[in-house]
């Protein structure tokens, strides 16, 4: 007897209006859900999740609007790259503060972030660096998740010789830390953050292609891959049409939490000098370049960090969202 | 077991060759050494990348330049030879280099770690077993917010806020009556959520802590403890006695009188024998590490004898509590002798206690109590930027994992038994608990020694990792590679001590 208190299955017909206890025709219809429904009703209910997911959007769309995207123009008029006079020491112009609390009233001003050392606007700076930092991050996530989950597949599966040699492999790279892997190989791709997005998805595949083996070592036991064989399919369709939908909710999750990792690396990286190099700027190192002016000119300093935050936050609270959304047992030990 | 262990070094072995000469190919494939000496303008310029080439064996390839290297570091190993890690580019010994450098950041990084798992795992665990409260959803939200917070920026503000507010404030300490009733209501609050209970309970331990607390920072203003701190003998014995209560909660209960007693006597003890080790302490040519480890040596043995005496039936429990009790009290004296050393140490720096730059002032010359507040000062502020993010780290896991043991169906057995909650936590799901942390804390260290990396950048220390960071910068293979064998025979060993430890925690694992 369905549980018609449960959120996943809704009950109408004639015993749900007639109320509890009535009932001896049993004509009720139960609307059941696919899978991918219950994941997506459960994720839209998480509120962080929902909260991360609009900060997300906000900002992408606030980046890559603003300046505009390969030569596309934004709304907003200063350019990241025209120097100009530097006006009232750099100061921001943003006021927030109604008049009643010794503000000006709301404005924005020309330089609502203030200007740097040569006089560029620094929201438009700030911009820029947002769009690459999060450009390296999601390409990061993807090429990350496709060579994880075509190494941990392989592995998983194919056991034996092959098994052992990537997870030789795997466990290899995860002894080295991540910066100093990271950083060996943002030095030998220079400084152009596509080159850096492909390189520095070579780093972070390890603990996916982990998780992916253990999901494939469980799957592969099932009766429903004995019966895909019997019926002559060949391994690369097992692989691909059988076995990785059902590992589909530990890949997404960890894609979520990779590309969160992957931001916090990159800008790592570029604060170091190893990362993103002039003439491109990222928010790393719009922080490296600045950490002397934190006296004087502590919005400089600021508003990238904050922005990092903001990215790195928001993916977190949606990642966690996911996780729970794809295993509802957790909900009671929600981690 | 020694199969296990002797098997864990072999594939250790290999993966440290392995991953070697990944490194060792990747760094020289990362730029050139000779690009500086290119653009040099001087008449001996071919003389100097001459030599340069015959220095880093530049015209051998990268196979025969890694089994030279290899060669030499093989040489460290074996007795009686000298540790050959080659030169940088400015003709200097790495080995020399290193050895300055690996004190200082070891010390950043033990600290890290050892506070990162003692305070992670503790809130982690209260946090679990308060869950869905007040207390619980904070600590999450926390959590999330720590581990979402780039390393550098967080180290860049607590200069800032931090030291450099701290050191204001030092100049003339007052407590202003807005900090210390903000202070008061969040010591209350925090107190209440530890101890819990029913709502009666709580608000009462919320305001009888909020009023101690506030009472306590305008005692200490009035007799100015902040520019003459000190323990005192008394406050040390009171210490002891509340430590031995606390260590006689948690290992055994309250009802435990034999425990109770053994703790009670020790820190009794203690109390006493301060009188007798503090002259001992103050004696400049008698204070150093190493007395001090004796000193802890012989009160665990007094500790282990009293336990053993007074144990009666709760012998093993009794001692473990008397060993931590005076192990406490041992702390509490130290401490007194470091804040006994503040007021001159702060007048030898001139009134700025909390550095930010360097790993310890330049040329300070102090007694022993001066010189190592003068290490815990400049290591505050490093640490507890990594602390940060591992903290968070642990403290989801460790709740993460907390939960999922209380759920299972032996806790569920052990209540219905009629234990006392207490002895389900501690004794049966605590252990089982930290299990699966073993394997987070082997994943930690990696992340622990890149956060050092860019804080010791930050903060100027000349730690191991500056000397990658510079080595990097300037396509300098040996330095990068010197501090690539030490960190990856520490993650070597780290990680097996982890697996040691999870075959200790775990039985099931040991006959595998």
């Amino acid at each position: 007897m369905p549980d018609i208190q449960s959120e996943d299955v809704t009950v109408t017909g004639p015993v749900a209006e007639a109320g509890p206890l009535t009932s001896i025709e049993r004509e009720f219809t139960i609307q059941a859900r696919t899978q991918r429904e219950m994941v997506v009703r459960r994720f839209f209910r998480h509120r962080g999740a929902m909260a991360g997911l609009i900060v997300f959007v906000f900002v992408l769309v606030l980046a890559y609007t603003s300046i505009g995207i390969l030569g596309l123009p934004g709304w907003w008029p200063q350019s990241y790259e025209t120097t100009g006079t530097v006006q009232n020491g750099g100061a921001m112009t943003l006021d927030l503060l109604p008049p009643f609390v010794d503000g000006d009233g709301f404005a924005i001003g020309n330089h609502p972030f203030g200007q740097d050392d040569v006089g560029r606007d620094y929201f438009a700076l700030t911009m820029r660096g947002t769009q690459i930092s999060v450009l390296i991050a999601i390409s990061v996530g993807i090429i990350s998740t496709m060579l994880g989950v075509v190494v941990g597949a392989f592995s998983g599966y194919y056991r034996g010789a092959t098994e052992s040699a990537l997870m030789r492999l795997t466990d290899l790279m995860l002894t080295i830390p991540l910066l100093v892997l990271a950083a060996v190989i943002g030095q030998i791709s220079g400084g152009t953050p596509l080159l850096l997005a492909l390189v520095l998805g070579l780093v972070l595949w390890p603990n996916l292609a982990r998780l992916v083996r253990g999901e494939f070592l469980s799957l592969r036991e099932k009766e429903f891959v004995e019966a895909a064989r019997a019926m002559g399919a060949p391994n690369s369709r097992i692989i691909f049409r059988h076995i990785l939908p059902n590992t589909l909710g530990t890949i997404i999750v960890n894609a979520t939490l990779t590309i969160s990792a992957a931001i916090i690396l990159e800008t790592a990286l570029s604060f170091l000098g190893f990362g993103v190099q002039s003439p491109d700027t990222s928010l790393g190192k719009l922080i490296s370049d600045y950490q002397a002016a934190f006296q004087t000119r502590p919005w400089l300093f600021w508003w990238p960090g904050l922005f990092i935050v903001a990215i790195a936050l928001s993916v977190n609270f949606v990642g966690d969202g996911l996780r729970d959304a794809f295993d509802p047992k957790q909900t009671r030990v929600r981690a | 077991m020694g199969v296990f262990v002797v098997r864990r070094l072999a594939v250790s072995f290999l993966i440290l060759i392995a991953s070697t000469f990944l490194m060792f190919a990747l760094v020289s494939a990362s730029g050139d050494p000779l690009a500086d000496l290119r653009l040099d303008t001087s008449p001996n310029k071919q003389q100097k990348i001459d030599q340069r080439i015959e220095q880093l064996h530049l015209d051998k390839s990268v196979p025969a330049r890694y089994l030279i290297w290899a060669g030499g570091v093989v040489k460290c190993v074996i007795p009686g030879q000298e540790c050959d890690l080659g030169t940088t580019i400015r003709g200097q010994e790495v080995t020399t280099l290193l050895s300055q450098a690996i004190g200082v950041t070891f010390r950043l990084v033990t600290a890290a770690l050892v506070l990162a798992i003692l305070l992670g795992v503790t809130v982690g665990i209260v946090s679990s077993l308060r869950q869905y409260s007040g207390f619980d959803y904070t600590i999450t939200f926390s959590a999330f917010l720590f581990f979402s917070l780039p390393v550098f920026w967080v180290a860049v503000l607590l200069k800032q806020y931090l030291a450099i507010g701290v050191n204001n404030w030092y100049a003339d300490p007052v407590i202003t009556l807005g900090f210390g009733v903000v202070f008061a209501v969040l010591s209350g609050v925090t107190w209440g959520a530890i101890i819990g209970g029913d709502r009666r309970r709580k608000w009462i331990v919320r305001g009888v802590a909020a009023v101690l607390t506030f009472a306590m920072l305008f005692y200490l203003q009035a007799v100015d403890w902040f520019t003459h701190p000190a323990l005192g003998p008394g406050l040390i014995l009171v210490l002891a006695l509340g430590s031995a209560v606390a260590v006689t909660t948690l290992v055994a209960g309250l009802q435990r009188r034999n425990v109770l007693n053994a703790c009670l006597v020790t820190a009794a003890i203690g109390g006493v024998a301060q009188f007798l080790v503090t002259p001992w302490l103050q004696d400049p040519k008698w204070a150093s590490w190493t007395n001090i480890l004796l000193l802890a040596v012989i009160a665990v043995v007094v500790a282990v004898i009293i336990g053993y005496v007074m144990g009666g039936l709760d012998r093993p429990q009794a001692i473990r509590a008397t060993v931590l009790t005076a192990l406490a009290t041992g702390f509490f004296i130290t401490l007194d002798q470091l804040l006994r050393a503040v007021p001159s140490y702060s007048d030898a720096v001139g009134g700025r206690i909390l550095a930010t730059i360097g790993s310890s002032t330049p040329n300070f010359e102090g007694t022993f109590w001066e010189t190592q507040l003068d290490t815990f000062t400049h290591l505050l502020l490093p640490t507890l930027s990594i602390l940060l993010i591992s903290f968070a780290t642990y403290s989801r896991y460790s709740r993460g994992t907390m939960l999922e043991t209380m759920h299972q169906d032996y806790v569920r057995t052990a209540r219905a038994k009629g234990l006392t909650e207490r002895t389900v936590v501690m004794r049966h799901a605590f252990r089982n608990a930290l299990i699966p942390l073993t394997t987070l804390a082997a994943f930690d260290f990696g992340a622990l020694i890149s956060g050092a990396i860019i804080t010791e950048t930050i903060f100027g220390w000349r730690g191991m990792g500056v000397l990658f960071v510079n080595g990097l910068a300037q396509s300098d293979p040996y330095p990068v590679m010197g501090f690539y064998i030490v960190t990856a025979v520490s993650v070597v060993v780290f990680n097996m001590l982890a697996d040691m430890s999870y075959a200790y925690l775990d039985p099931r694992i040991r006959l595998t």
